[in-house]
């Protein structure tokens, strides 16, 4: 049947003649509105897709925005929780995301980038190399909450960190060293192979290359892909969960020894509260939270587009 | 400092060592006590209550059934969205519509969690007979919008990466843009979609927050998307939150469970991997 159809468009004088021969006259034509129909029916179902998306979307921030804007003001940021919905602030946790962000990249940048390095510069093509590459992409499809056993077991119990900023940090760090790894390869893939075989020309060694002509191109995109990590970090709340439990926090953490909590955890707590004004400071908690996302991406993407060189 | 360098990749691969020690070693303690057997069959899960029951398959049921309501919100919205964007859109639509949809992808978890539980779920108790606040069925669909961004992006690289030609072989032969989409562009980009889709999945199945909030903590034996379920990783957040001292046996059940789920989504995203190499079309 497909086959016989006569074509749309400009070859549809001959083969309406053609049709009307082998077959009655209406089928060809119901059959081409038919078709047209069909493809205007599911253009339509197609943008509805895209559209639905885009209003789930929409009715998550103006949900979060109609529940939460209400309770935010200064005394909400610079509040500790409270009992009573109404003194209720986040800047325990707000101090507590501070901290575990700047010990996450204290360990997970060094880490992350001499691997990559060392991947996309020094390893050689080893069966050895090709398992570690392989591990990591499995490593970044490991669910979160597998590295908060993870760190509950070894962090917390085994070199006996507790639950502080320390133990919170190390495990972050295992969750995001896959993402920081694949984007600066990515970012040192992207310098172009003359630019070392100038360098190597002019007689410098594999050291003097990777310092003077791939980092400093691969920079801005290693930058970047750290920023975007990071942010995954910041929101991450299983993992936290697991090190950090519920606390009831009163104080900021002053050492890395400290017990701490974080945004997204300090929001859980609140949402999953029973009484009705726990839900606007958790809106509220949600509005800061990915307000300091949104920074965090926009300069992510500020770096990308001011420092990106086109080969 | 090439040894620094070495030293630094060691710590990925020390890391999946620890993760698979840690859960062997505690999940051999958990064994030694219950049957592999009763763990994997048992249809009831109780560590918690008295008489205790340690058949894992009400938590294996809840986390599969979230998934699938998820993949079925995400795969109709993900691949509509990757046709109409890949096969329709002009390029100027295209290049704004996208970053957009990839906002979905970056909201935390715990923002979703609240969205299902303060706005889907109320919705959907408007028109369903919900009978208590957590139901699968909103943390499902809520779930399927944080991946459906997920089964796009990954349709659309395999969409974009079919050849002009064929499509305009087919606009040729008289097609519409419809019967281009679905006769020749799909089936060319199958794996890649078939991938996506597979890892969007394994997303769902290791997503923590939105079940926990929103799909409840009662682990059930059900198919049925109105009730209330708990998953894998919901009951491992509710032991690591309670007051279950370390060590003991119902403590040994976050490992065990964890194990599960860790093999659970390593097999789905090494399939995923495997199905784009081994299908993917080499123009």
């Amino acid at each position: 049947m497909e086959r016989e159809q006569p074509p749309l468009g400009s070859a549809r004088v001959t083969s309406a003649i053609a049709a009307s021969v082998t077959r009655p006259r209406f089928s060809a034509s119901t059959l081409s509105t038919w078709r047209r129909w069909r493809d205007r029916f599911f253009f339509v179902l197609f943008f509805a897709s895209v559209a639905i998306g885009i209003l789930g979307l929409a009715a998550l921030v103006i949900d979060v925005m109609t529940d939460g804007l209400g309770a935010l003001d200064f005394s909400f940021l610079n509040s500790y929780p409270s009992r009573h919905a109404g003194e209720s602030g986040i800047r325990a946790a707000l101090f507590g995301t501070i901290w575990i962000t700047v010990g996450t990249a204290a360990f997970a940048i060094p880490i992350g980038v001499g691997t990559a390095i060392f991947l996309e510069e020094f390893a050689p093509d080893h069966w050895a190399v090709r398992l570690v590459q392989l591990n990591i992409s499995n490593l970044a499809g490991v669910p979160s909450i597998i590295y908060g056993i993870l760190g509950l077991a070894l962090f917390v119990q085994a070199f006996a960190l507790d639950r502080s900023v320390l133990a919170g940090s190390l495990t972050m760090t295992l969750l995001v060293l896959p993402i920081v790894i694949i984007v600066s390869q990515e970012a040192i893939k992207a310098v172009p192979e003359e630019f070392r075989d100038a360098a190597f020309a002019l007689g410098a060694n594999r050291w003097q290359v990777v310092k003077t002509v791939v980092l400093p191109q691969a920079i801005p995109g290693i930058m970047s892909g750290i920023i975007l990590a990071l942010s995954r970090a910041v929101g991450e709340a299983a993992p936290m969960l697991m090190i950090s439990s519920l606390v009831f926090l009163t104080f900021i953490p002053s050492s890395p020894n400290d017990r701490f909590t974080v945004l997204p955890v300090q929001i859980f707590n609140w949402v999953s509260l029973p009484q009705p004004g726990f839900q606007a400071v958790a809106s509220a908690g949600i509005i800061i939270l990915l307000a300091v996302l949104l920074s965090l991406n926009s300069i992510a993407i500020w770096i990308r587009n001011r420092y990106q060189t086109r080969y | 400092m090439l040894v620094v360098l070495l030293l630094a990749t060691l710590v990925s691969v020390l890391a999946t060592v620890g993760i698979i020690y840690t859960l062997l070693r505690e999940s051999y303690g958990f064994f030694q006590v219950v049957s592999v057997w009763e763990f994997i069959a048992g249809t009831r899960w109780a560590p918690l209550f008295e008489p205790q029951a340690f058949g894992v398959l009400p938590l294996i049921a809840g986390t599969l059934l979230a998934a699938g309501i998820a993949g079925i919100v995400a795969l109709t919205l993900g691949l509509g969205a990757a046709i109409y964007l890949s096969e329709y859109a002009p390029d100027r639509v295209r290049r704004i519509i996208k970053p957009v949809l990839e906002v979905l992808a970056g909201i935390p978890t715990v923002v979703y969690g609240f969205f299902a539980l303060s706005f889907v779920t109320p919705l959907l108790q408007s028109f369903l007979p919900i009978p208590v606040i957590f139901n699968v069925l909103s943390a499902g669909i809520v779930m399927g919008l944080m991946i459906m961004p997920m089964v796009s992006t990954l349709s659309e690289d395999a969409m974009v990466a079919v050849p002009r030609e064929l499509r305009d072989a087919a606009y040729a032969l008289g097609a519409t843009r419809f019967e281009v989409a679905t006769k020749v562009v799909v089936p060319a980009a199958l794996p890649g979609i078939v991938a996506a889709f597979i890892l969007a999945l394994s997303r769902a199945i290791g997503e923590t927050l939105i079940v926990t909030i929103a799909a409840g903590a009662t682990p059930n034996l059900t198919l049925n998307p109105l009730e209330s379920i708990q998953t894998m990783t919901a009951y491992i957040v509710q032991v690591s939150l309670g007051e279950t001292p370390q060590g003991t046996l119902v403590f040994k059940t976050i490992f065990a469970v964890g194990l599960l789920l860790f093999l659970m989504t390593l097999i789905m995203n090494i399939v995923g991997r495997w199905v784009v190499r081994r299908y993917t079309e080499r123009y």
